[in-house]
């Protein structure tokens, strides 16, 4: 998985606060779910295996 | 080095008061502040008289803004104020990001050659202040600045304004046909009118510090995400002349503000901050930070600019600079509905323009605060693990928020409907690039006036100015080859493909931007 290059452009800042503004009113239990159902939204948009799993493991080990 | 002395500016009684010979200056401005100062003298530039007031006789008291972006400089440089700010302030393009000990990111906001003026200078206020006032010193004829004279009341009718002013020697009316509200963030001209600002106002608190250090730091923004010796907030260092440092303190909600602000909890943050180095405090102070504007800032005869129009958090430096690109928005409109020369519709395509523009620096300074102080716990969740990411995925190191810093807006799409057949990179309602010129810059020879820029083409005839240039130039890769067509505030007003444009289409493109009544002389 690429997680060395930004591929947001100039939207990064317009889609980070889009991602921020989905939560808004929610309570914890409902952000977790909408986070849980947007990782598997994501991860089928990302489609290859090789790639799902690197970020997999990335997440796990933010210091990695 | 000695800090800054303040010279009290000589108050002197009106001729209204006194009974001598009372001036007719069509535009009154309140508020000597940057954007008053820099209204009155490209008011002045093209040749419109004014009389300023204000209600204090010293430049800004405590620093307040001290980071002044490319296009600032650009227009304080049509000014005729540029290269001496330049000169004084400190000159820097590239910033740092810390998270913890760690830095994570660094980012270069010029990383081109080939302009006049640098990304950013740090320059504080008063000396911005004072220089600006210098510069209107030049034009005795025209500018008329009246320190001690406050505003305390308004009129207006459909043919002009009448603002009445407290001065030291008694009140008096003072008559013009516009009026610049430029009388800052707390405009008592926006409370005698009613209106109110529309917007979010920001928690946290902000401590901000100049301290006095003789040292070694690069010329450079240091942004500190939970620092070593903050913990928990942010910090923001930058350089200024004199020896002079800026250090902003984030504090929690819940933090005392008059505990937080004495000498014995400030200096030892400083003190980490800055690594040991000795230092002097100059000048501390705490914010609290909004984003708002009017609903509209053109209110009949009643025009606002700066910061009576709009207030944004300082992260970005979206304040004084946006507030300065008003003027150079306003000012040749202005003075062209004064002097008969434009319908006084001219003057809602400012309001247009620059709301438009006031928005984008809103978005951009309400994301950055809201990074720094998240709302809600899912925001800090998602900035802590956008950090913790960063230190190894280079792919979150620009998603990180501590400021998107001012840059010229692009009123694309905002602007009067124009041909738009350059071809190349830049469109009606963009900022003019510079490029070198002749020894010189571009910019130097273009603006105060509709001009013609002719580039690997020939202009037709036209009673416009005309700048011809080659086609193997920077200024024709950052133009691309074709005739611009280019407004005094240095803003493509039209462009046209080689051989598309004639003198017909020419005039008619001025005529649209310019809202004109009168042929070209
Ligand atoms: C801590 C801090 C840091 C900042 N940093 C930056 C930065 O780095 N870059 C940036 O671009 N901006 C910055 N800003 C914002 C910047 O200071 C303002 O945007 C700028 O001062 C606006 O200029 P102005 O002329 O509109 O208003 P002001 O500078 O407030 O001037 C208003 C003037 O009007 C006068 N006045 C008020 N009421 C009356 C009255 N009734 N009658 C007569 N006169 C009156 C006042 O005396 C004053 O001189 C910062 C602001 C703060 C607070």
């Amino acid at each position: 998985m690429d997680s060395a290059t930004y591929r947001l452009g100039l939207d990064g800042d317009e889609i980070y606060a889009e991602l921020l503004a989905l939560h808004e009113g929610l309570s914890e239990a409902e952000s977790a779910a909408l986070n849980a159902r947007l990782v598997l939204l994501l991860v089928n948009a990302v489609g290859e295996r090789s790639r799902v799993e690197a970020a997999f493991a990335a997440a796990r080990r933010p210091k990695g | 080095m000695p800090r800054y002395t303040y010279r009290p500016f000589d108050y002197v009684a009106p001729p209204e008061l006194t009974g001598g010979p009372v001036r007719d200056a069509p535009v009154v401005i309140v508020g000597a502040g940057p954007i008053g100062l820099a209204a009155a003298i490209d008011l002045a530039l093209h040749g419109v008289a004014s009389v300023v007031v204000d209600e204090s006789d010293v430049v800004s008291v405590g620093s307040r803004a001290i980071c002044w972006a490319k296009r600032t400089l650009e227009i304080f440089d049509r000014l005729g104020v540029g290269e001496r700010m330049v000169e004084k302030g400190v000159t820097w393009k590239v910033g740092r990001l810390f998270h913890g000990e760690r830095e994570v990111y660094s980012f270069d906001l010029l990383p081109e050659d080939g302009h006049k003026m640098p990304a950013f200078i740090n320059l504080q206020q008063y000396y911005v202040e004072e220089y600006l006032v210098d510069r209107a010193r030049d034009f005795p004829e025209l500018i008329d600045l009246r320190w001690k004279s406050r505003l305390v009341g308004l009129a207006q009718t459909e043919a002009g304004v009448t603002a009445t002013i407290e001065t030291p020697d008694g009140r008096y009316d003072l008559a013009g046909r516009y009026l610049i509200a430029a009388d800052g963030s707390r405009s008592t001209i926006r409370h005698l009118m009613g209106l109110e600002f529309e917007g979010t106002t920001f928690e946290d608190r902000f401590l901000i510090a100049d301290v006095e250090m003789t040292a070694d730091f690069p010329s450079e923004r240091w942004f500190w995400f939970e620092p070593p010796f903050h913990p928990g907030q942010t910090a923001l260092l930058h350089k200024q002349p004199d020896d002079i440092y800026r250090i902003d303190l984030q504090l929690d909600a819940s933090a005392d503000p008059e505990v937080e602000k004495r000498p014995e909890n400030v200096i030892p943050r400083i003190e980490k901050a800055v690594g040991g180095r000795p230092f002097t405090l100059d000048w501390v102070s705490l914010y609290t930070f909004r984003c708002v504007r009017l609903a509209r800032f053109v209110h009949g005869r009643v025009i606002f600019a700066g910061d009576s129009a709009h207030v944004v958090s300082p992260f970005g430096a979206r304040g004084g600079n946006g507030g300065i690109q008003d003027v150079d928005n306003l000012a040749w409109k202005l003075a062209a509905v004064v002097k008969g020369e434009a319908d006084a519709a001219l003057l809602e395509t400012y309001d247009r323009e620059r709301v438009h523009a006031t928005d984008e620096n809103i978005t951009n300074s309400s994301r950055s605060t809201n990074f720094m102080s998240p709302r809600t716990p899912m925001e800090r969740l998602f900035r802590d693990q956008l950090l913790a990411l960063a230190e190894d995925h280079p792919f979150a190191r620009p998603m990180i928020n501590s400021g998107r810093l001012s840059r010229p807006a692009s009123l694309r799409g905002h602007v009067a409907a124009a041909p738009d057949g350059g071809g190349g990179p830049v469109h009606p309602g963009d900022p003019c690039p510079d490029a070198p010129l002749d020894g010189g810059f571009l910019l130097e020879r273009l603006g105060g006036r509709f001009s013609l820029l002719a580039i690997g083409t020939a202009a037709p005839a036209t009673l416009l100015p005309v700048l011809t240039l080659g086609s193997e130039s920077l200024a024709a890769e950052r133009y691309g080859r074709g005739l611009f067509l280019v407004r005094p505030d240095q803003h493509i007003a039209a462009s046209w493909a080689p051989g598309e444009a004639g003198t017909a289409e020419i005039d008619a493109a001025v005529e649209a931007a310019s809202a004109r009544t009168k042929e070209l002389a």
